[in-house]
């Protein structure tokens, strides 16, 4: 029983970074309503940020708003370059160009990085907090930033007119732009926004995995399941799906065996989308004739 | 009952893979130009393996089998509308189930191509069921969970006296029959390229017919493709069977071809790489699968050559503008240029 507790709680720890990566990607979601495969990637070109910063002396904390800003920049300009020249082609063109974005920063990560894997620093205590055997500070940490992301977007959404705005033109594009929305630049503000928690996400991932080129790989797959469990237009949902993934994954690992542990999570995550098509928390639509 | 279906499979759509200036014409057959056109590639394309080395033409094989597989990746996602983006399952089906023929009980290679079939159309017609639940980023997700799964299997120990487990399986090259004087490579080609012909001939037969017309329907307008009287759950599980059916052909040649089958070479890069080709090719288009195998095979190596330090930056580059310059693929802008001059540019 010990034992399962224990792989609850550190299937929470890893839960928490599916849970932030998943946030973003719901972000993008809503905004475009499309899923960024690139999003991993980004990601993780923004920890490598973070690392040179810190190589290069400057404080944690500083290292880290400094990157979230520069990955909202970021995202903000390359949805304005790459992704607004092909908002009209077909779905299937920009899924591609997502693709795309994700090979050529895995590829420049590399290329400017080497492949070699790196320490992260964690911005926590190296003792575990509370006295606790079960959770590292980090793990706890980690966990305690993706909710304090959380209720940041919440309150972003459901209280600022700017939060209203971006929903609205994700809605209903055109009556928005009847009403002076400037849709594009929504658009273009919802990828800056995905790229910062984006950012943070690899943040708090870097030191458990080691930063290199392809960290996110495996990591935006879960991330992916976890958004779609919860609910692709409900953050709440997604991180709640994020949990959930990283506490089956662990419990399943346990019990299976960790060779066959992501095909029987991913079987499971499906067997519930089966029963509930829209996800856990989401909103079921309804279409009409 | 056939009658409004034609109707409906005739009358311009309002779907954004809809082939310009053929929206009408898709029953007709090739005119007298195009089949003249078609004959001299065929012949250009048998005569390929007599003037390249064995590597090229190995390449080539490779690519006709990638060919099969995106043309069974467009059935599905091009003209069905349904969004894979775990067709590199149904690859490695096809491929582990000639390895294991042959390896197992010595069977001879082209023995194992029918049941590689057999086994991918089971396969995808028991995904195809879940699958009707799922629409778009879902099916996307499931599909993928496809993909990522198959690795774990085949490494799974309970499956190692099967697989050969992470060391996978030797295939031997089959020699050419009847003491032709051909290499393995030069055959391989060859016999390659005549299952390959076979399938494009059923592929645009059916994407044409009243089959691959109620496919379309339902990609563009499911809730009028059923009020048609197109029953979709039958459509649409078995075109993911066909669909299965062809990429597991796929992956069988391509077992044949690279003879050595492993469970990381079906990874889930390889159902991206997949995806990629098909909507590069040109999603619901019979040529796009060419095109799609082509430059799934070759760009990586063009990109090699222009930087060997971030070979994938600048793949990612071509994919990008690709997209710019041609969002309905290579095969929506060979049309636009062949067909400059002949037909007024529609406007819709």
């Amino acid at each position: 029983m010990d034992l399962f507790i224990h792989q609850v709680l550190s299937g929470l720890a890893t839960g928490g970074i599916y849970a932030s990566l998943a946030l973003a990607l719901v972000m993008i979601y809503q905004a475009t309503h499309l899923v960024n495969f690139a999003q991993g990637e980004i990601a993780m070109f923004a920890t490598y940020l973070a690392w040179t910063l810190i190589q290069a002396g400057v404080p944690y904390w500083g290292a880290f708003f400094i990157t979230v800003i520069s990955a909202f920049v970021g995202g903000v300009v390359i949805e304005r370059v790459v992704v607004q020249p092909v908002e009209n082609s077909p779905v299937l063109a920009l899924v591609i160009v997502f693709i795309g974005l994700l090979v050529i920063f895995n590829s420049v990560a590399g290329w400017i990085y080497t492949y070699t894997i790196k320490p992260f620093p964690s911005p926590f205590p190296e003792q575990p907090l509370f006295g606790n055997t079960y959770l590292s500070s980090h793990d706890l940490g980690s966990a305690g930033v993706t909710l304090v992301v959380l209720l940041l977007v919440f309150g972003f959404f459901r209280f600022t007119p700017l939060g209203l705005a971006m929903r609205a033109a994700a809605q209903n594009p055109v009556s928005s732009k009847l009403v002076g929305v400037r849709v594009g630049w929504m658009l273009a503000l919802g990828w800056g926004l995905a790229s910062a928690i984006g950012a943070v996400a690899g943040m708090m991932v870097a030191p458990i995995v080691f930063l290199e080129p392809n960290m996110m790989g495996g990591i935006l797959l879960y991330a992916f399941a976890g958004a779609l469990l919860g609910g692709i237009d409900n953050p709440g949902g997604a991180v709640l799906g994020g949990f959930i993934v990283g506490v089956l994954e662990n419990v399943v690992g346990m019990y299976l065996g960790s060779e066959i542990k992501l095909t029987v999570a991913l079987v499971v995550i499906i067997a519930v989308l089966v029963v509930r098509p829209s996800g856990l928390f989401g909103k079921v639509h309804v279409a009409r004739v | 009952m056939k009658h409004p279906r034609s109707a409906f499979g005739a009358s311009p759509s309002r779907g954004r893979h809809q082939r310009p200036g053929k929206a009408g014409s898709a029953v007709a057959p090739l005119n007298r130009n195009q089949l003249i056109g078609l004959g001299i590639l065929l012949v250009f394309a048998c005569a390929l393996p007599f003037v390249l080395g064995n590597y090229r033409v190995f390449q080539l094989t490779l690519a006709l089998a990638y060919a099969i597989a995106l043309l069974g990746l467009n059935m599905l996602t091009g003209y069905n509308g349904q969004i894979s983006l775990g067709h590199g399952a149904f690859y490695a089906i096809g491929a582990y189930t000639t390895a294991i023929m042959m390896d197992h009980w010595d069977l001879p290679y082209w023995s194992t191509i029918p049941v590689a079939a057999i086994l991918c159309a089971i396969t995808g017609f028991l995904i195809g069921l879940p699958a009707l639940r799922f629409t778009g980023l879902y099916l996307a997700l499931t599909t993928l969970a496809l993909a990522a799964a198959v690795p774990q299997l085949l490494k799974y120990n309970a499956f190692t006296d099967w697989t050969g487990g992470v060391q996978g399986i030797s295939v031997f090259k089959p020699d050419a029959p009847f003491g032709l004087p051909l290499t393995p490579d030069q055959w391989l080609y060859l016999f390659s390229f005549a299952v390959a012909l076979v399938l494009f001939i059923l592929a645009r037969n059916l994407a044409v017919g009243r089959i691959g017309r109620a496919m379309k329907a339902i990609r563009d307008q499911p809730l009028a493709a059923e009020a048609m009287g197109i029953n979709l759950a039958k459509v649409k599980t078995r075109t993911f069977a066909v669909s299965a059916v062809f990429t597991g052909v796929g992956g069988s040649l391509a077992a044949l071809a690279v003879g050595f089958v492993a469970p990381d070479s079906f990874n889930v890069t390889l159902s991206i790489i997949l995806f990629v080709g098909m909507v590069v090719g040109g999603a619901a288009s019979i040529s796009g699968a060419v095109f799609g195998a082509l430059f799934i095979q070759f760009v990586p190596n063009v990109a090699d050559h222009i930087s060997k330090a971030a070979p994938g930056a600048v793949y990612g580059v071509i994919l990008i503008v690709l997209m710019f310059v041609a969002p309905g693929g290579i095969a929506s802008l060979v049309r636009k240029y062949l067909s400059i001059g002949k037909t007024p540019a529609r406007t819709d």
